[in-house]
């Protein structure tokens, strides 16, 4: 069994599905949907299949790994593998896709754009995101990683709310741009590996092998950190976050924020910390400050919400700066914390936006100021928000709590007012997310309100549950996801020549460490 | 030549015909075409004109395909028959075979096909509504593009100046007339006729100019004659670099580059737009052909001192070309700007002044000429009562009209912007490549945030194709056309598909094709 092409069938099935929705019968939308959810339960049946023969104890190597000769002009290849990081981003990704086509069953059926073509995109972008997860070579990283904006671009702009199109528009534009800006980066990287070895590859370990003159690092570093910044989003790249998660059907915000978004902190981790080491020692103060900004900026501008998708939006902008911080404060448990957190914030943004949907399309309002007492009409409702809002702001027992306490950490260890600033971040989630829950779920219910507003359904109970479960499990036991993740934790540490700070030893001067 | 213009004496010129039979083949059927006009009765004309030109087309392929290979300086010194001269004529070959299928068109225009019938009659005259009435179809678009094929095939091919001007005039001036042949709205193809035919004089003009400063420091134009003069003897680079400078202008005019570029809009909105796919992309192949040659042979030597000048040239042709095609409403002029930023994106492929400049400079021709023929072949089946409706607010809600050519359209803008997958990014990652290994990261740069811009409008169009509601009234709409432009947008559309999924088998032939023999 082990020689079966996992990751080529995770790319392949999806594809496949995709093209066939698209030749299934016009007029039966729902044939269309079982369709989809099948092959994304196929994929996630697969993808468990794979974790099973995964080798924890090697986890820092690529396994799976498979390669073709792409375009041997450039020295490209079809590569792919999966070290323990790529593994836990497929498998929520994979365990996302089924549970947001189901929550959004009948979320499409009155928009302009048909069903079949909805079904597809989110069949294309699962295999995009497989891919861009799956990769070893930096060209087809690349290539998905643009090709991932097509199929988000459509599910917005198609199938989005009022302002869809400018939403669209300006995420393909933002990501565009950095995409350009690590092509730039791609094309003098390729140029270097072609001058220091004689032969120019986009083999991500024997480019993680070079060592390449700092000076170079540095400018080569700048683009692909910018397109990651972009994508993760950090302040100040992230205005086009809170547009596109806004206007898009719950379930690609979910597939956006949840995971198309980690593919930035992943790719920070992953290539700028391993290919360019000494670039990201030089820049981690820049970096790190940037990701305060965003933990308080996004916690700050999250309270001032009136706009719940918008709101749950800018707690992602706060939390991305909580994992980019954990990925530059250079110690294996920051950075195995951010790793966690990835997982962990895919799943509770996931549980928001979706319960969040089932809200606003039952009340036909994404304004907070219009909701209050749901609690009293739909309890369930009420109570799965609440518990996924628990998770979001990190209450101890839920998954986020883990990931955040370890960055925390990882952050104290080194900086230690740093880690007392982030943890305002923690203050402030409280605030944000309690106080939405106060005005939305509590309080004297609206006559709308109470008309319109049911509880949840049992295909609604069946999509949610399984997402609070894994929230609940990862919060008491974390440990076998942080057993995948830390040995490739090892490896980017090594690779970026950090070592931790001894404990119990008196308190080290910031920034004197290497 | 040389030896032609000493005239000492007369030496029977020796004329190897098998390299040139790709030339040949074109200029005959040319000429047999020319007969057929003045001596075959009309209504037979365009069966024998479509037969000939589509076996004249093929026929000089399979001879470029036979004669592969080779590396000779034939016809006494004047045509360098190489790999890159080869890969150049296949090019202009294909691309000149698919816009000859857009202009065979005779089913989308309800008045007959997409020129004048009598294109002396004055616009708007008796004599004109009469030949419509008549239903006078002519054919004489075809001995031109013939030539202008033919010119086409010899000016890359060019191993001294003089035969390049040949050529250049060869080329043009069958273009200048049929600028000027559209069917519709015919006082702006008149006026774009005119525009191109005098700019184009000019250019010529300063063209001939830098060759006759040329023969002054060299006492010679064949290119590797001056090559050889730089080397042996660099004093006077005044004069050489007077020399470089003119004969830049008479080729990025042709090109379209900035400062040069202003006639390229007019010329391609007013040109009937079958014969504007044709010149966008046919031209562009042969006259980055004839720069590559020139930069590459005659001045490799000194491209220290010509490679700032480009350095400017390209860097203001991406940068202009993104931000006016930013502000177009007509979409031919969207896409004659857009050409001109395209150019922009090549130059960056000539200033590598290596190989991988000269092979990423022909892929990314290739890449671009498809899908510009591609796009303009849709253009021309979007109308309305008038003709075609080349106002952008007409595209919208395309996508829902006709989902299958607003989503080839939609492959042809993802080409030009350069997204993974099509064609485009195959070009446009292999200059830049060149570019940063030839040391012009600068411009690389520059190239891909004018790349992001240049996305905005791209994007723009699919936007209004796919997400907006169509306009009110149902006066345009979009025409089934006969097999001719379905075939060229098939064709268009599969090779832009091959190009960005397998780019090895273009990028092989490219890199064989190796390096202007001297």
């Amino acid at each position: 069994m082990s020689t079966f092409p996992w990751l080529l069938a995770l790319l392949i099935v999806p594809l496949i599905g995709a093209a066939i929705v698209m030749f299934l019968p016009k007029n039966s939308p729902a044939l269309a949907k079982q369709f989809g959810l099948v092959v994304s339960l196929i994929v996630f049946a697969l993808t468990v299949g794979m974790a099973l023969q995964f080798v924890t104890a090697q986890a820092a190597d690529f396994q799976f790994t498979q390669s073709f000769s792409w375009i041997p002009a450039f020295g490209v290849n079809f590569s792919l593998g999966v070290d323990g990081i790529a593994l836990v981003l497929i498998a929520m990704a994979a365990c996302l896709v089924p549970v947001v086509m189901l929550a959004g069953w009948n979320d499409v059926d009155g928009s302009q754009g048909s069903v079949r073509g909805y079904v597809a995109l989110m069949l294309v972008l699962e295999a995009a995101i497989v891919g861009v997860f799956a990769a070893t070579d930096l060209f087809l990283f690349y290539v998905f990683f643009e090709a991932m904006l097509v199929p988000v671009y459509f599910l917005i702009g198609r199938y989005g709310g009022p302002r869809r199109n400018y939403a669209a528009v300006k995420f393909l534009l933002y990501s565009l741009f950095g995409g350009l800006l690590m092509l730039a980066s791609l094309i003098g990287l390729y140029v270097v590996s072609a001058r220091m070895t004689g032969v120019g590859t986009f083999d991500f370990t024997t480019l993680a092998h070079l060592n390449i003159d700092p000076d170079t690092q540095k400018w080569l570093f700048l683009g692909f950190f910018i397109a990651f910044a972009i994508k993760a989003p950090l302040v100040p790249f992230h205005t086009w976050l809170p547009d596109a998660a806004a206007e898009s059907t719950p379930g690609t915000a979910v597939l956006l924020v949840g995971v198309l978004d980690k593919v930035g902190t992943f790719g920070m981790l992953r290539y700028c910390l391993e290919l360019f080491p000494d670039a990201s020692r030089w820049a981690t103060p820049v970096v790190i400050a940037l990701a305060v900004v965003g933990i308080i900026y996004g916690a700050l501008v999250a309270i001032g919400q009136s706009d719940i998708k918008r709101l749950i939006a800018y707690t992602s902008v706060s939390h991305f700066g909580f994992i980019a911080l954990g990925i530059f404060v250079m110690t294996s448990r920051g950075q195995s914390g951010s790793a966690l957190y990835m997982v962990n914030h895919g799943f509770s943004t996931a549980a928001l936006f979706l319960i969040a949907g089932f809200l606003i399309s039952r009340r036909g309002s994404r304004l907070i100021e219009d909701f209050g007492g749901v609690q009293k009409v739909a309890p369930i409702l009420a109570g799965t928000f609440l518990v996924a809002g628990l998770s979001s702001l990190a209450l101890p027992g839920l998954s986020s709590f883990v990931s955040e306490f370890l960055v925390l950490v990882g952050t104290f260890e080194r900086y230690r007012w740093i880690g007392v600033v982030a943890t305002l971040g923690i203050v402030l989630a409280a605030l944000y997310i309690l106080l939405m829950y106060q005005r939305t779920m509590t309080g004297p219910t609206p006559d709308e309100v109470g008309e319109r507003v049911t509880d949840l359904r049992g295909r609604e109970v069946l999509a949610i549950a399984p997402i609070l479960v894994i929230i609940v499990v990862l919060g008491f036991y974390p440990q076998p996801v942080l057993d995948v993740i830390n040995p490739a934790i090892d490896r980017v540490m090594h690779a970026v020549n950090a070592s931790n700070p001894a404990p119990e030893v008196a308190p080290v001067a910031e920034g004197t460490q290497p | 030549m040389s030896s032609l213009l000493a005239a000492a004496s007369f030496e029977t010129p020796t004329l190897e015909y098998g390299q040139l039979a790709p030339m040949l083949i074109i200029f005959g059927v040319a000429v047999v075409s020319l007969l057929v006009e003045a001596f075959a009765p009309r209504e037979w004309r365009r069966g024998i004109q479509l037969v000939l030109v589509f076996a004249g087309l093929a026929a000089s392929f399979a001879a470029v395909v036979m004669i592969r290979g080779t590396q000779h300086i034939a016809a006494m010194g004047s045509v360098a028959v190489d790999g890159p001269t080869l890969f150049m004529q296949g090019s202009i070959l294909v691309l000149a075979f698919i816009a000859a299928l857009v202009m065979a068109e005779r089913q989308v225009d309800p008045l007959g096909d997409a020129f004048a019938p009598r294109a002396s009659a004055l616009p708007g005259s008796a004599d004109e509504l009469a030949f419509t009435q008549l239903g006078w179809l002519q054919t004489e678009v075809w001995p031109l593009f013939l030539f202008s094929v033919g010119g086409m095939l010899l000016f890359p091919a060019s191993a001294d100046l003089l035969t390049m001007f040949v050529a250049l005039e060869v080329l043009s001036l069958p273009l200048y007339i049929m600028a000027g042949l559209a069917r519709r709205r015919r006082l702006l193809s008149q006026e774009a006729a005119l525009k191109y035919f005098v700019l184009g004089a000019f250019s010529s003009a300063f063209f001939l100019y830098g060759m006759a400063l040329f023969y002054g420091y060299a006492g010679s134009v064949d290119l590797s004659a001056i090559s050889d003069a730089l080397t042996a003897n660099a004093s006077s680079m005044w004069l050489v670099v007077t020399a470089t400078a003119l004969v830049s202008v008479g080729l990025l005019f042709k090109i379209g580059a900035v400062p040069f570029h202003q006639w390229t809009p007019d010329v391609y909105q007013g040109s009937p737009t079958p014969i504007t796919g044709f010149m966008a992309a046919c031209t562009k192949v042969a006259a980055f052909g004839a720069l590559l040659r020139i930069m590459y042979v005659a001045l490799g030597g000194i491209r220290w001192d010509w490679r700032p000048m480009m350095y400017v040239v390209a860097a203001l042709t991406m940068i202009v070309g993104t931000l006016f095609a930013l502000t177009q409403t007509d979409i031919k002029r969207m896409l004659a700007y857009s050409s001109i930023a395209q150019a922009g994106f090549m130059l960056v492929g000539v200033i590598a002044t290596n190989q991988a400049g000269l092979s990423g400079t022909m892929v990314y021709l290739v890449a671009y000429g498809i899908a510009t023929i591609g796009a303009f072949a849709i253009v021309t089946l979007v109308r309305d009562s008038t003709g075609e409706a080349s106002h952008l607010s007409q595209w919208a809600g395309l996508g829902r009209k006709a989902p299958i050519v607003a989503s080839a359209f939609a492959l042809f803008l993802l080409a030009f912007a350069g997204i993974p997958l099509t064609s485009g990014f195959t070009g446009k990652f292999a200059v830049f490549t060149a570019g940063i290994a030839g040391g012009a990261t600068p411009v690389v740069i520059i190239g891909l945030i004018a790349s992001a811009v240049a996305a905005f409008f791209y994007v723009r169009v699919i936007v209004l194709m796919f997400f907006n509601e169509p306009i009110a009234d149902d006066s345009v709409s979009v025409v089934v056309p006969s097999g001719f432009t379905t075939l060229a947008i098939t064709i268009s559309v599969g090779l832009t598909l091959v190009i960005g999924l397998v780019p090895q088998l273009i990028l092989d032939l490219a890199n064989q094709a190796g390096l202007f023999i001297r």
